[in-house]
């Protein structure tokens, strides 16, 4: 008997998920934090993808491991990143709406 | 199956509905408190999903890295970036956006599903089934360690950066730091405490 816990396609179908529910999340919202947040999701979602190919494909666990703490990294520099910009804007614009940081548009 | 097959795949399928209803709340909710709540959810149900796939180490790291450091620094991006009637995601422009939205997901959907399904994953020939957090270690150190490098300076450029970019502007401020004027939309003054009577008061 094949566990549903033990299967590749489990995992892909589930990080899937997680990018849909992010590609949504990042046109549905209509804040820059919202946005942020179903960037994390898509994160999360590559992240299972690494980790699944490397459980059931790769020669070497560590590799699929170092990449998603590589994500990990990067999503905590992106979080704080655009935190501090969200902030900045705040202070310029008055505005959390993305749709009134227009300066730069012609 | 034995008696702890079963709990380990009741478990899993937990965690799977975690990440469900966690990133439903994430996408759909209409307060952006509710939203980050939401993610802390979905990744305590990813942090799950890696223990089930081995990395113990991992697991951890999900919940100290994002649950732990992300959700907090989203939140306190919440509290300083927004006032208190935008905290809740007003109806800034009409729901135009679903359409777009659920026809991106689905044709994202459809193109990932027919590659998934038609791939034939073929696992490698020699597999080393060392899921330690020695052999890990010791990857990170010797063969992989520009990737460990790499991560550590991408971290401390985005600290100066952050802190650089959410300095700017805020060099008024210096000169009488309690009674400086608020800044913000006029309705943000009727929420703040601070009047002629408790104008000097830090506390206020």
């Amino acid at each position: 008997m094949i566990l549903i816990s033990d299967n590749l396609y489990t995992y892909l179908i589930l990080a899937v998920f997680l990018l849909i529910a992010g590609i949504y999340g990042l046109i549905q919202h209509k804040t820059f934090i919202g946005m942020l947040v179903s960037t994390e999701l898509i994160l999360n979602g590559a992240g299972i993808n690494f980790m699944a190919f490397n459980r059931f494909l790769a020669p070497d666990p560590a590799i699929g491991q170092i990449i998603t703490l590589f994500i990990m990294g990067i999503a905590a520099a992106e979080a704080a990143i655009v935190v501090s910009f969200i902030i900045a804007v705040f202070r310029k614009y008055h505005s959390i709406d993305p749709d009134d940081v227009m300066e730069l548009k012609g | 199956m034995t008696f702890y097959q079963y709990i380990a795949e009741g478990l899993f399928f937990v965690f799977v509905l975690l990440i469900m209803a966690g990133s439903f709340i994430t996408i759909r909710a209409r307060i952006l408190m509710h939203t980050v709540l939401g993610l802390a959810v979905a990744f305590l149900g990813v942090a799950g999903i890696y223990f089930y796939l081995g990395s113990m180490f991992l697991t951890l790291m999900q919940i100290l890295i994002y649950v732990g450091a992300v959700c907090i620094v989203l939140i306190f991006g919440i509290m300083v970036g927004s006032t208190p009637t935008e905290i809740a995601e007003k109806t800034i422009k009409d729901r135009k956006n679903i359409f777009l939205a659920v026809s991106a997901a689905a044709a994202a959907f459809f193109l990932l599903m027919i590659s998934i399904l038609k791939t034939e994953w073929v696992p490698a020939a020699a597999q080393v089934r060392d899921f330690s957090a020695e052999h890990l270690g010791e990857s990170f150190l010797y063969q992989y360690c520009l990737a460990f490098e790499l991560i550590s300076v991408i971290l401390l450029i985005a600290i100066v950066g952050a802190i650089i970019l959410a300095r700017e502007g805020r060099e008024q401020d210096d000169k009488n730091p309690w009674a400086a004027p608020i800044r913000g939309p006029a309705h943000v003054k009727e929420l703040t405490s601070v009047t002629e009577e408790n104008k000097g008061d830090p506390l206020a």
